[in-house]
């Protein structure tokens, strides 16, 4: 999408040019992966985010490939919402949104904007998957390594990736292991002793950790 | 109020609580593709197997699973499992049964044993665990019994040395111990239990259940984490109905295992509720958790009445074995309910309903 390499500078003509490519094939997988998760996960909604109003050709081919995918899931709701009004709706009222496809630029906007609303992008787990290979890494902004402050003090927060790994170790089939991390994990959150500064405490990375360790079954 | 009630009270309080703190569905991060449907091979079998099958079948089209069932037909006193089904067995990898019964006596050997030697089932499972709603004498149950399943006093090794006098010979190979303590160590470590314990007559049989014990020692060696004991068979029926929460996973050789599951099975709840399978390398066939041979009364058949409780709780461990969690955890959450709920049982667990009034239920409480 609009990430593709395929910019040129005519610096003659003080212009900079971006291509977005959308493809049916990637289109078709992405839907096909996200009402798969739907299916699996026992998730009752798919929200296709788009702009196809103005980008009729590019965003409109994105949304019939998920059209034609919803087909095949009839217990599955489908709707469509242009990402504007998405991320107001994000804002005002995020409980009407469940499972989100979205195109690669929308998503990044649309993932980090739904974490910061729910606790955070130290706290959100997610990753990367294709068909013969997985990635896990903290859910939003993997772009953002963080200021040298929080390094040097180690006050980062490490709630995103333990919960990334737990859905690595899902991923893995060990499924228990994955029950105990997250559980641990939940406890020191909830308990709210400990907790660094993105969520309004002052612990250390190193503290957070131990207190997750103590409370592993 | 009696003492008896407020403790279950307190209990189904707990256990509501618990059930209350697990409001967001576990995430799992499925590869592309592993929501295509998988084909599992289907045995009614005799007695209450076809009603209870028929149960789990109704279930998984309600829940829209992503199985599909292919049936075959086999009665127990058939001499031999048909080619075909163990042709399809072996491609599916999966089977789900209900039970076949053997004839006593004659000459038809038992095709359930069949079925788990020419597969290669090796280790049979059964999870015996006090369900929330269901009072026993007993409470905090949770014991996993793990039993060889192909050699033992199974060898099927008869014969009449002279006129009245028959000779029935009891093989213990280190080969079959070895395997299934591991299974036994290895099925603790992945699933968070605390204490193997093995279940042997070697102060008798000194060499055979010896031999299985020095399998079992070894192999507990290489888990430092998890504990481990050994316990005479006797003492260990003893101690399973007057305190059996000191029980955790328990490793036996095939007959003790046979004993020992019923009796835990019985002892939180009966057999109509307890899930459980058989597993080897390459197959794994789930049935209800004890007493794959015992296919109920006539007239338990003919009124409708088996629990499907068993058989909806192995297909929903067979659910997870085919790595399908969501669908196993929505499974036994209605089922837990509509048990805890304890309006809607059948006759073993105290009730008057029918096998369909509680698949029904089970329908309604799926989400």
């Amino acid at each position: 999408m609009l990430w593709c390499d395929m910019e040129a500078s005519l610096n003659l003509l003080n212009l900079g040019l971006g291509r977005m490519v959308i493809t049916k094939f990637c289109s078709e997988r992405i839907a096909k992966y996200a009402f798969e998760y739907a299916y699996l996960n026992n998730r009752k909604k798919v929200t296709a985010v788009h702009k196809a109003n103005i980008m009729k050709l590019a965003d409109g081919l994105f949304l019939e490939s998920c059209r034609e995918v919803a087909k095949k899931y009839p217990g599955i709701t489908y709707n469509e919402i242009i990402v504007d009004n998405c991320c107001m709706q994000l804002v005002a009222k995020p409980e009407q949104f469940d499972v989100m496809v979205t195109p690669n630029l929308y998503g990044n906007l649309v993932a980090n904007t739904a974490a910061g609303i729910a606790g955070g992008t130290g706290v959100m787990p997610g990753g990367n998957v294709g068909a013969d290979h997985a990635v896990f890494e903290q859910g939003a902004s993997a772009g953002n390594v963080g200021k040298d402050s929080i390094v040097r003090k180690n006050k980062a927060n490490p709630v995103a990736l333990l919960l990334s790994s737990a859905m690595m170790l899902r991923h893995l089939q060990f499924p228990s292991f994955a029950d105990r991390l997250e559980t641990a994990v939940k406890r020191v959150i909830s308990e709210g002793k400990c907790r660094t500064k993105d969520l309004g405490g002052q612990s250390t990375t190193q503290e957070v950790v131990d207190a997750v360790i103590a409370k592993l079954e | 109020m009696s003492r008896r009630s407020l403790t279950l009270l307190k209990n189904l309080a707990r256990n509501s609580n618990a059930s209350c703190i697990q409001t967001r569905s576990v995430t799992y991060m499925p590869r592309p593709g592993d929501g295509s449907p998988r084909a599992v091979t289907l045995i009614p079998g005799d007695g209450i197997g076809p009603l209870v099958t028929n149960a789990v079948e109704q279930v998984m089209e309600a829940m829209h699973a992503p199985i599909y069932f292919e049936k075959y037909d086999v009665q127990g006193e058939m001499s031999r499992v048909p080619a075909e089904v163990m042709e399809s067995i072996r491609k599916n990898k999966v089977c789900l049964k209900g039970g076949l019964k053997t004839p006593v006596g004659g000459g038809v050997s038992s095709l359930n044993v069949q079925l788990r030697k020419e597969l290669d089932l090796f280790a049979s499972l059964v999870n015996c665990f006090n369900l929330p709603g269901l009072p026993t004498r007993h409470e905090n149950v949770d014991i996993v019994v793990i039993r060889e399943n192909t050699e033992g006093e199974y060898a099927g090794l008869e014969h009449e040395v002279v006129p009245g006098v028959v000779e029935s010979l009891k093989v213990i190979t280190k080969f079959c111990s070895e395997r299934i303590a591991k299974y036994a160590f290895e099925y603790a470590y992945l699933n968070n239990r605390k204490k193997v314990t093995a279940v042997h007559k070697a102060n008798i049989m000194k060499l055979a259940d010896g031999l299985f014990l020095e399998s079992c020692r070894e192999v507990a060696k290489k888990y430092p984490g998890i504990t481990y004991n050994e316990i005479i068979v006797d003492n260990c029926c003893m101690q399973l109905v007057a305190k059996p929460e000191q029980f955790d996973v328990m490793v036996t050789p095939n007959l003790y295992g046979n004993l020992v599951a019923n009796t835990a099975a019985g002892i939180a709840g009966g057999t109509g509720v307890m899930p459980g399978g058989n597993v080897g390398a390459d197959h794994a066939v789930f049935e209800q958790g004890a007493s794959a041979g015992n296919v109920g009364k006539d007239s338990i058949v003919r009124k409708n009445k088996a629990n499907p409780v068993a058989l909806l709780l192995s297909s929903a461990m067979m659910l997870r074995h085919l790595q399908f969690p969501s669908f196993a955890d929505r499974l036994e959450t209605a089922v837990k309910k509509v048990i805890s709920e304890g309006k809607c049982r059948t006759k073993d667990l105290g009730g008057q309903s029918t096998t369909q009034e509680v698949v029904d239920a089970v329908i309604a409480k799926l989400e």
